[in-house]
């Protein structure tokens, strides 16, 4: 029944009733999420619960078996990841996917690639357009690392930046993509908790300076509790729990979740 | 001065190896390893876009320098010259001096197309999977002109002399010489400029990690599909250039072993370097003619009977070798995946390649 309603106009991620099988393992089922402009909406759950499926299923990766997808609107059913990534979407990995053979520069600047005006043929007679679109990305992309105060290693290749700078490169490649909706996965995994209360700023204040809606997976629950003002608790699949992160904590559910259940 | 030197050494080196051939100055043979070394150039760096930038594994190059060469040998053959199948050229025998580059590109242009014989597959597999879809292709591409018998078949095809000659009766140069320089620099230059781009960059993200060039925006079967047909393309004008300078093609000539000196030019220069590929391409031509020295040496030195001919049975000892010692003590090749101005940060003063 709601399937065959208009997606909402407000809302920036929309999913309705979406089930993902791989073979006779369900391992999303029945997901349903409505987020609306700047939200901080944190997915948590233990380990293989499901959460990373579900952003591979945002972003396209997968087609969901069951339910539909709307990006600002518009289905995303059929559309290849880069076409998701167009529609607004930008994501980072659970374990950090950054090129590592090309600059800090080169990787704010292929991530551009879907904003590219010129073809094959302009890029080897090097065109106006050509060199004119090169000079906007190559302006954007240095701003960009100036105002994550990258600026200093946009030579540098990635992997010889500390882990946690690492991790910040690949949320500021995500947002280089303009997005409305970023998806980050555990991006404070690996992280000291030095680094993790940086990364935890870094978040809040993308989430204040950026027109944007931020889709969170975390394992930590300190972090979620602490930047979402709605999570949802999913373990095996299902959705156990939902709310503000007060009824969270108190969700019995959850605690059996994350703890174990007491009555063996 | 610093926008030019590569044009201006370019133009001499050009217009001198044209003047030495011009005036017979120099020896044929050293004219023929001369036009040898750039269709190595243009087989090497042209592999290099997909096994060393994209960083898929191609085994079956010679394959589609072997569609260049027979398309552009056929064309060439039918429109300028008396042959077997249409008897009359089509045109007049003097227009070829204006038509053969076009004749080149149409080669290169079939070779493109069997490209996507490649390509498509390429949408789903890689890695080793994709090697082997390549030799396939690699033998249909040659089993399929051994069965054409209007074309000669297995015995070869030829008549491409005569072409070349009607070009020199119309203006003596020589007109070989002249275009596979062209034809080798445009191949260096139309590829820089490709990988350059942020465009073409994106072949580079697609060999360090798919999955994240995908997410962030890159349209991954369209740039496997371009660079696949850009390099398969650019080994079918190598092998057209190929076919007119040798003056005969046979199926055989573009085996395996011919798609093997393609990978080794490859390994040795540094996966993804084009100066690399470049560096290499030369280094091997000068070798595989090296040995040749040393055949004709051994035979002067009374070292072997006349009978025995080292060279050609040596080449594919040695070669092999080559890949051994490489991967045993540089598997990196040459250059690793830097280019010349990286290596040498003081040459960008004094040249600029774009």
């Amino acid at each position: 029944m709601q399937n065959t309603q208009a997606p909402s106009s407000t809302s920036v991620l929309e999913i309705r009733n979406m089930t993902q099988r791989f073979g006779g393992l369900v391992a999303v089922s029945d997901f349903s999420i409505n987020l609306g402009k700047n939200q901080l909406y944190g997915l948590i759950g233990p380990n293989g619960a499901g959460k990373t499926t579900v952003f591979n299923l945002i972003s396209g990766f997968y087609q969901p078996s069951q339910g539909r997808i709307f990006i600002n609107g518009r289905p995303t059913a059929g559309l290849k990841p880069h076409k998701v990534t167009a529609l607004g979407v930008a994501r980072t990995f659970q374990n950090i996917r950054l090129w590592n053979d090309m600059s800090v520069l080169d990787n704010i600047r292929v991530a551009q690639h879907g904003a590219l005006d010129y073809g094959f043929l302009q890029a080897v007679l090097r065109t106006r357009s050509y060199r004119d679109c090169e000079a906007r990305i190559e302006k954007e992309a240095r701003e960009l690392l100036t105002f994550f105060e990258l600026d200093q290693y946009a030579n540098e290749l990635p992997t010889n930046l500390p882990y946690g700078l690492q991790r910040k490169l690949e949320i500021v490649r995500a947002l280089s993509e303009k997005p409305k909706l970023l998806l980050l996965d555990e991006p404070a995994a690996g992280l000291n908790s030095v680094d993790a209360i940086e990364l935890i700023r870094l978040v809040k204040w993308i989430h204040e300076n950026f027109d944007i809606s931020i889709l969170l997976i975390e394992h930590h629950m300190d972090v979620v509790m602490e930047l979402c003002s709605q999570i949802k608790v999913i373990d095996f699949g299902q959705t156990i729990a939902e709310g503000d992160p007060e009824e969270i904590r108190n969700n019995p559910a959850v605690i059996s979740a994350y703890l174990g259940d007491d009555t063996i | 001065m610093q926008r030019y030197s590569v044009q201006l050494i370019l133009i001499a080196l050009g217009g001198l190896i044209t003047y030495l051939a011009y005036e017979e100055a120099i020896d044929l043979y050293i004219i023929s390893v001369l036009m040898f070394m750039g269709v190595n150039i243009i087989m090497s760096t042209s592999l290099n876009l997909v096994n060393g930038n994209m960083g898929e594994f191609s085994c079956g190059h010679a394959g589609f320098m072997c569609v260049g060469a027979y398309v552009s040998s056929v064309l060439g053959v039918l429109l300028f010259s008396k042959n077997k199948i249409l008897a009359a050229p089509l045109l007049n025998p003097e227009m070829a001096v204006y038509f053969f580059p076009f004749i080149i590109i149409a080669g290169g242009l079939a070779a493109a197309l069997t490209g996507l014989l490649v390509a498509i597959p390429s949408y789903r597999t890689r890695g080793d999977y994709l090697a082997i879809i390549t030799i396939a292709a690699n033998y249909i591409i040659i089993s399929a002109i051994e069965n054409m018998n209007i074309i000669g078949g297995s015995r070869g095809f030829m008549g491409m002399k005569r072409v070349v000659n009607s070009m020199e009766d119309v203006l003596y140069l020589p007109w070989m010489v002249i275009w596979v320089f062209v034809f080798t620099i445009g191949t260096v230059w139309l590829l820089r400029r490709y990988t350059s781009s942020t465009f073409g960059k994106g072949v580079n993200a697609i060999c360090q990690d798919e999955v994240a060039a995908e997410i962030m925006s890159v349209n991954t079967n369209k740039m496997k599909t371009i660079t696949f047909m850009l390099s398969s393309g650019l080994a079918g004008v190598a092998g057209g250039l190929f076919a007119y300078i040798i003056g005969y093609v046979n199926p055989g000539s573009f085996n395996i072993l011919k798609s093997t000196e393609a990978m080794v030019m490859v390994y040795l220069g540094g996966m993804g370097s084009l100066s690399g590929a470049v560096i290499a391409a030369v280094l091997f031509t000068l070798l595989t003619e090296g040995l040749r020295f040393a055949d004709v040496l051994l035979h002067y030195l009374w070292f072997v009977p006349d009978s025995w001919h080292y060279s050609q049975v040596w080449k594919w000892v040695i070669i092999p070798l080559i890949l051994i010692i490489l991967m045993q003590f540089r598997p990196e090749g040459i250059m690793g995946n830097r280019e010349l101005s990286d290596l040498f940060p003081g040459l960008k003063r004094f040249y600029k390649f774009k």
